[in-house]
C-alpha cells in the first residue's frame, strides 16, 4: 500500500532523513518510534507530498507521490504534528470546507456526521476551534485526516498533549481504524506503539535501526536467552536437575529459591523445565522469559548507535 | 477552487478585517466623490478614481496580508498542500477571494454613478473604462500582494513589503523623471501603474494598458506558484 525507497532528505550538513526504505501493506499498523528530531515528522511530511526528498520514491498504491501527486494524495489522510485547523471556524464549518477541498464524492452531510461521532466532537460541532481544548483540536485534526475514508492514514504523534483518558480513547480508536485502514502511526512513546502496533520501526538520527513485528522487537535484540524461574527445593538438585537440560548454558541463583538460566537462544527450555522439575518434585512457582523489556532494547539500540558513531569519528 | 474561494470570504468577514477594509474604502471614496463630484458640481468620476489609487495602495495589502502567511504560520498550508489539489487551485483560489473582496469594495462607484444619474447622464465609457481600469490594476497589487504573503510568515511583514511595493510601483514614473538615460526611464515608465492607470480614467480602452496589468497578474500568479513549487521539488 505505501512503498518508501531509499528516501534522502538534507537540510544544510544535516541528514535529516538518510536512506530509508520500508513498505506497509494494506491494514496493517505500523509504529513509527523514535527520540525527539529523530526524523519521523520528516519522513511523513516527505510520504504525505508536503515537502519532497533530495533522492527516494514513495510510491502511496501504485502512485509516485511527486510525479502523480493528486492520485496519491487522495488516498491519504494525514494529521500533522500541529492539526492544520482553521481556527477561526466552526468545527462543521471547517470539516465542511475540508471535505470540499479533498473533493470528497460521499454524501456531505451524513459523511461529516459519521466522522464526527467517530472521533466524539459531535457535542462541539458548533463551537469556534479557538476556544476549543487540545484534546478536541487533535480530536479534529482526526477527523479531518478521516474524511474520505483514505486507505491510508498517517498520524504524526496523536496522542501528543492529550490527558490519559484521551489518549486511552484515541488509542483504542486508531486500533479500530486499522482494522479498515493502512495506518502508519509516530510516536515517541514506547508504551504506546507497543499497544497499537503490528509492527515498529525504530528511527534514529534519519535511519532506521530495527524493523519488526512488535513482539519481535526485544527478540532481536537479545543475544542470549534467559528464563527466571522460582522453585522450592535444594539449591544443588535444581542446579543439577536444569544443567542436565538440552540448550542450557548456565544456572546461577540469585536469591534463595530464584534462578537465572542461561540457555540457547533458538531453543525453548520452557517445557523442558518444567517436565524435569517435576519430576524431581520441585515445584516451580514462578517461571518468566529474562531479556529486555520493549523500552530498554529501544535505549540499547540507539545508544549502541551512538556510541559506534562516536567510535568512528575517534578513528 | 471554489472550496478556498469560500473559505477566504468567510475569513474576511469572521474577522473583522473584511468590514475594516470596506468601511475605510467607502470613507475615503465617498470623500473624495463628495469633495469632486458634489461640492464641485462635476459629473466626472475620474478624479475620484485617480485620487483612489492611492488608498488602494495601502488597502490591497491588508487584504492580501493573511493569505498564505497565516496559512504558514499556523501550518495549515499542511491541510492545503496534502491534499489531492493543484498549486494553481491554490493559488488561484487564494488570488480569486481576495479579488471578490477588492470587487466589493469598488462596487461602490456604481452607487456613486446611480447618483449621478439623478443630475445628469454620465458619460457611460469613461465610468465604465475606469472601472475596468480599476479592477485590473487591483488585481495586479494582489496578484504581487499574494506573492509577497507567499515568501512571509508574517502578515506585518506581508503588510509592510506589500505597501512598500506599491508605493514604489506609483512612484516609478516620478524615478523616471529623475534618470537622465532616455532608455532606462523608459523603461520605468512602461512599468509605472500609474501611467497605465491614466488612459482608462480618461475613458480610454487601450490594449496595451490592459495587457500590461493581465501580465502583472500572470506573472505573480505563476511566480507564487514556483515559490511552493520551488518547495516541493528543491
Amino acid at each position: 500500500m505505501v512503498e518508501v525507497k531509499n528516501l534522502t532528505k538534507v537540510y544544510g550538513n544535516i541528514k535529516a532523513v538518510d536512506d530509508i526504505s520500508f513498505s506497509v501493506d494494506s491494514g496493517e499498523i505500523l509504529g513509527f518510534l523514535g527520540e525527539n528530531g529523530a526524523g519521523k515528522s520528516t519522513t511523513m511530511n516527505i510520504i504525505t507530498g508536503y515537502i519532497s526528498s533530495n533522492s527516494g520514491s514513495v510510491l502511496i498504491d501504485g502512485y509516485d507521490i511527486f510525479k502523480k501527486p493528486k492520485a496519491a494524495k487522495s488516498k491519504i489522510g494525514y494529521l500533522p504534528e500541529i492539526p492544520p485547523l482553521y481556527i477561526d471556524m466552526t468545527v462543521v464549518k471547517y470539516l465542511e470546507f475540508m471535505f470540499e477541498l479533498k473533493k470528497v464524492k460521499l454524501p456531505k452531510k451524513e459523511h461529516i456526521k459519521e466522522v464526527m461521532a467517530a472521533v466524539k466532537i459531535n457535542d462541539v460541532k458548533n463551537r469556534i476551534i479557538k476556544n476549543l481544548s487540545k484534546g478536541y483540536r487533535q480530536r479534529i485534526g482526526l477527523a479531518q485526516a478521516l474524511l474520505g475514508n483514505p486507505p491510508v492514514l498517517i498520524l504524526d504523534e496523536p496522542t501528543v498533549g492529550l490527558d490519559p483518558k484521551q489518549i486511552i480513547e484515541i488509542r483504542k480508536l486508531i486500533r479500530t481504524l486499522g482494522k479498515k485502514h493502512t495506518v502508519i502511526f509516530s510516536s515517541h512513546v514506547l508504551s504506546e506503539v507497543s499497544a497499537i502496533c503490528d509492527r515498529i520501526i525504530v528511527i534514529n538520527n534519519g535511519k532506521i535501526v530495527a524493523d519488526a513485528k512488535t513482539e519481535e522487537l526485544s527478540n532481536i535484540l537479545e543475544s542470549k536467552g534467559e528464563l527466571l524461574i522460582e522453585a522450592k527445593g535444594s539449591q544443588s538438585t535444581i542446579s543439577c536437575v536444569i544443567n542436565n537440560i538440552d540448550g542450557v548454558k548456565k544456572v546461577t541463583a540469585t536469591k534463595p529459591n530464584l534462578y537465572t538460566i542461561e540457555h540457547d537462544i533458538n531453543t525453548d527450555i520452557r517445557e523442558s523445565v518444567f517436565n524435569e522439575m517435576a519430576k524431581a518434585d520441585c515445584p516451580i512457582l514462578m517461571m518468566k522469559k529474562g531479556g529486555l523489556s520493549l523500552e530498554e532494547s529501544f535505549l540499547k539500540l540507539t545508544s549502541d548507535i551512538k556510541k559506534e558513531e562516536k567510535h568512528e569519528s575517534n578513528n | 477552487m471554489k472550496a478556498i474561494i469560500k473559505r477566504e470570504l468567510s475569513s474576511y468577514f469572521n474577522s473583522a478585517i473584511g468590514y475594516i477594509v470596506l468601511a475605510v474604502f467607502y470613507f475615503f471614496s465617498g470623500i473624495y466623490f463628495s469633495f469632486f463630484c458634489i461640492y464641485k458640481n462635476s459629473s466626472s468620476l475620474s478624479p475620484v478614481f485617480s485620487n483612489m489609487l492611492m488608498i488602494i495602495l495601502f488597502v490591497v495589502p491588508i487584504i492580501t496580508m493573511k493569505s498564505f502567511a497565516e496559512e504558514k504560520r499556523q501550518k495549515t498550508d499542511q491541510a492545503l498542500f496534502t491534499s489531492p489539489v493543484n498549486l494553481f487551485e491554490i493559488v488561484m483560489g487564494k488570488f480569486l477571494g481576495a479579488f471578490i473582496l477588492y470587487l466589493l469594495c469598488v462596487s461602490i462607484f456604481l452607487v456613486y454613478t446611480l447618483v449621478i444619474c439623478f443630475f445628469t447622464t454620465p458619460e457611460w465609457s469613461v465610468i465604465f473604462c475606469t472601472l475596468l481600469g480599476t479592477l485590473i490594476m487591483g488585481g495586479a497589487l494582489i496578484a504581487i500582494d499574494i506573492f509577497i504573503s507567499a515568501m512571509t510568515e508574517s502578515q506585518v511583514i506581508a503588510a509592510v513589503v506589500g505597501i512598500g511595493a506599491g508605493l514604489f510601483i506609483y512612484m516609478l514614473d516620478s524615478i523616471a523623471d529623475l534618470i537622465n538615460v532616455e532608455f532606462f526611464a523608459n523603461i520605468l515608465r512602461a512599468l509605472s501603474f500609474n501611467q497605465n492607470f491614466l488612459n482608462f480614467t480618461y475613458g480610454i480602452l487601450s490594449l496595451k494598458n490592459a495587457v500590461f496589468f493581465l501580465s502583472i497578474i500572470a506573472v505573480f500568479l505563476f511566480l507564487t506558484i514556483r515559490v511552493f513549487e520551488k518547495k516541493r521539488l528543491s
